[in-house]
């Protein structure tokens, strides 16, 4: 290599290197600080379960209408990172399709509207109805066909949410009871994601929000009882929860104004007609 | 004369600040990883982190053999798709077409690297799942979805970093071998492929370390259960996907035992890495 | 030597069974992008484009996640390219090869090969939680500016490599500091590699879905700050596709992906080649 009129190498980082890991630290810990400071109340984020997101958009979408200042960000992640979020502050207000566990019940919470879980299977299967035992039962890998509970003889592909999920939660309180859903199951991170397994797969059986059922897929009847508005109401089927609401502290300003437009009319209405129990009765 | 100095001082230093910054978020990220994850590992035991078979984090559980195996027969399978493929096309471009032909082709497989990944993840729903349910059998979700996905993933890196080992075999070795008769097809076979061998293992790694590292397309596809697969056509959970699937909502140990799982991810990753290094170095010499 | 074939002959097997392995390669890859134009296409419209999403996406347009991945795409490359430029410079013209320059040179090797869920992780533990700044465009685009920084520094490094020596000497021997060099001989001449890499950069950005995910969340609304959350295209795509809530649109959505990626890399890639003409 030619050797150039200018090509001494740079004098070493001895001394200037230092600065650096002052830069960062300070970095780090101012940021935090200045942003902990309550948020501004231009965003309202509202943030877990999947299963409540839809609404939540849709309650959004009609408020954002008729309040142009206010942006409301809808994020999912599921009933537990919701729990999170409100915990931290990440989301002013955290979503929950389920019950609060012990240690969590030091949020604020409010039921929004009450949602049905229905068991699917694939429009073109048999099956009409199952046993709550039944499906407890396959779904802890106890029933490998479907012939033993009144279908074909083809194996049962049986879909359940991820760990962290309200609707999982939810299903194994209500339906599996002491038994654990097993390992072998498919898992898929949202409804939307289980409705599409089961509507393509003939031999699926599966568990999401009943506001989600489409004509691809078909609620079974639960110990006798099909999933609708009535029943639920009349308290006949039993696998229903709650959807929550949840915030740190006592909600304010913008949070506030839009919990009382979702349990105003307006919002109740818009629930219901999305295939929602309201929570408060008109 | 001295402000041009100082001037230039300054900029040395502010150079040298920018440097050391891109190294310093490279061990904040390693730092903090391994920080979160490692002691974890060493609480709950690496024997019963690494080889047990139960994941179930709220219940105090975190075996997560289910998952490294299926990262491992994932990427195997991705590997055993795409290498013979991939290096098939390569050598089909490098010494048996035109070289008209292989100016257009290179880069058209080079741009391919640029679909993104859920891209591939649902095009593999929408014709790759079905297919295997119904001529194959299983729910379709599955490790030959996943295999075949990776595979397909890996392509343009595969052809394109053969083509460069090809390319880089002088054309002086071509010559000799066929000035003593040989046929093109024997010479790539005796003289070439062997010349080319350590940048054509450059590519498979950095084939591997791709396959490895994927997530959205493996989460869309793989069915995502916690059991070891029977066979190819049983679902699997990879390490990704599981990372992708908990994060939203991990704390306290949950969170640590993802980040104890950033570090076996890490660790793979940075020993492909040496690896590729070492013989790319050895092939440059 | 045993033969079991007469070369000539197995030269001719071989070149067949290799053309169709070639040809099925190429087939499957020109396929996926044939069959997402054709579904994807006939969904463009003005209001596709214009419009904001309805219904969750069902209908509507995909304005504010073109607004969001172009917002994080920025952010990203504000922060990475003087980072990464800046750290090419420092390795090629201001140091000696040393053990230093190999340690940057390995950590940013390394960088390279991090999983993106794994920067999720990172990026969603620090950025979005420890520091507060929730999901939002500078949670994501901090994230990928660090997935980003290792092409960027590696294209850079190589492109300023490529310049002649001889092209600083005249500098040198001209009077020219150090300084004067890089801005006015080095980095011009080095221009066209160092947008290859940015290029391929902003690629890898409109692309990734797993690392944004996480960090930027996913709003229907358009950001207008930084600390807005936004959801770019790959994962609205994702989210349209995993949900079943409108093919159509989904389909729309990965064909304006797929242009815009296949666009900027064959710029990209012309950019290379005519950089690598004007120095070979």
């Amino acid at each position: 290599m030619i050797v150039t009129l200018d090509s001494r190498p740079a004098r070493g980082i001895r001394g200037t290197g230092s600065l650096f890991p002052f830069v960062f630290i300070v970095f780090f810990l101012i940021v935090p600080a200045c942003r902990k400071a309550g948020d501004t109340s231009a965003t309202l984020t509202v943030a877990g379960s999947t299963s409540v997101q839809p609404f939540a958009e849709k309650l959004a979408e009609t408020y954002m209408a008729t309040h142009p200042g206010l942006a409301i960000n809808v994020q999912g992640g599921g009933s537990t990172a919701g729990v999170r979020a409100a915990e931290t502050g990440a989301a002013q207000i955290g979503m929950s399709s389920r019950h609060l566990k012990d240690s969590e019940k030091a949020l604020r919470q409010v039921t929004i509207a009450l949602d049905g879980i229905a068991i699917i299977v694939n429009a073109a299967n048999p099956v009409k109805g199952l046993t709550r035992a039944q499906v407890a039962a396959i779904f802890a890998g106890e029933v490998p066909r479907w012939s033993a509970v009144g279908g074909a003889d083809r194996p049962i592909h049986f879909v359940s949410r991820e760990e962290g999920s309200g609707t999982r939660g939810a299903f194994e309180e209500m339906v599996m009871g002491k038994k654990d859903i097993a390992p072998r199951a498919l898992v898929q991170d949202s409804n939307g994601a289980v409705r599409e397994i089961v509507a393509s797969d003939p031999d699926a059986l599966g568990y999401i929000s009943l506001g989600l059922v489409d004509r691809r897929v078909r609620a079974v009847a639960i110990d006798g009882v099909l999933a609708t508005h009535e029943t639920i109401v009349a308290k006949q089927y039993a696998v229903v929860r709650p959807f929550l609401f949840l915030s740190r502290a006592e909600p304010a300003g913008s949070a506030k104004a839009f919990i009382d437009f979702v349990l105003g009319p307006d919002g109740q209405r818009l629930l219901g007609l999305e295939g929602l129990i309201p929570a408060v009765q008109p | 004369m001295n402000t041009k100095r100082r001037g230039e001082r300054a900029v040395e230093l502010s150079l040298t600040l920018i440097a050391v910054s891109s190294v310093a978020i490279l061990f904040i990220i390693t730092f903090f990883i391994f920080k979160e994850g490692l002691p974890f590992i060493l609480e709950v035991g690496p024997g019963k982190m690494l080889f047990a078979l139960d994941w179930a984090p709220t219940k105090g559980k975190f075996g997560l053999l289910p998952m490294i195996v299926g990262s491992l027969l994932a990427t195997g399978g991705a590997l055993l798709i795409g290498v013979p493929l991939g290096l098939s096309c390569a050598i089909f471009l490098v010494e048996f077409s035109k070289p008209r032909v292989r100016r257009v082709l290179k880069p058209a497989i080079e741009l391919l690297a640029g679909i993104p990944s859920v891209v591939y993840g649902f095009l593999g729903v929408v014709f790759l799942v079905p297919l295997i349910r119904t001529h194959l059998g299983g729910p379709g979700l599955s490790l030959l979805a996943g295999a075949l996905i990776l595979g397909v993933m890996i392509l343009p890196t595969v052809i394109s970093i053969s083509i460069d080992a090809l390319e880089a075999v002088p054309r002086s070795y071509r010559e000799g071998s066929l000035a003593l008769g040989a046929t093109t097809a024997q010479t790539v076979t005796h003289v070439v492929i062997p010349a080319a061998r350590s940048g054509i293992v450059t590519a498979v790694i950095l084939g591997m370390g791709r396959a490895i590292g994927e997530t959205m397309a493996v989460i869309m596809v793989t069915g995502n259960a916690l059991d070891l697969p029977g066979s190819p056509l049983a679902p699997i959970r990879t390490l990704t996907s599981n990372i992708a699937l908990e994060l939203g909502y991990a704390a306290g140990n949950h969170q640590k035992a993802l980040f104890a799982t950033g570090v076996i991810l890490f660790v793979m990753i940075m020993i492909l890495n040496l690896a590729a290094t070492a013989t790319s170095r050895r092939r440059a010499r | 030597m045993k033969r079991l074939m007469h070369p000539d002959l197995a030269q001719r097997v071989i070149k067949a069974l290799l053309i169709l392995v070639t040809a099925f390669t190429l087939s499957i890859l020109i396929f996926i992008i044939t069959y997402l134009l054709l579904k994807g296409l006939p969904v463009f419209s003005r209001e596709f484009f214009t419009g904001h999403a309805i219904d969750m996406g069902r209908a509507g347009g995909i304005f504010p996640f073109i607004v969001s991945t172009v917002f994080l795409t920025g952010v990203a490359l504000a922060i990475a390219t003087p980072l990464g430029v800046g750290t090419a410079i420092y390795l090629t013209e201001y140091t000696r090869e040393s053990r230093l320059t190999r340690v940057i040179r390995f950590a940013a090797e390394c960088l390279a090969g991090v999983p993106s869920i794994i920067l999720g992780l990172f990026g969603f533990v620090t950025f979005v939680l420890y520091l507060h700044l929730g999901w939002s465009i500078i949670s994501g685009g901090l994230t990928m500016a660090i997935m980003v920084l290792p092409t960027i520094i590696r294209t850079s490094e190589e492109a300023i490599l490529a310049v002649p020596h001889a092209q600083r000497e005249v500098s040198y021997s001209l009077g020219g500091t150090r300084w004067q060099t890089v801005i006015h001989v080095v980095l011009p001449g080095a221009l066209p590699g160092i947008l290859t890499g940015i290029m391929l950069s902003i690629g890898r950005c409109i692309g990734e879905t797993a690392a944004v995910i996480f960090t930027a969340g996913s709003s229907l609304m358009p950001p207008t700050t930084v600390l807005d959350s936004g959801r770019t295209l790959a994962v609205h795509f994702y989210i349209l596709a995993r949900e079943g809530i409108s093919t159509e649109m989904a389909f729309g959505t990965a064909a304006v992906l797929m242009i815009s990626i296949l666009t900027i890399n064959v710029t990209a890639y012309g950019l290379m080649h005519r950089m690598m003409r004007r120095f070979s």
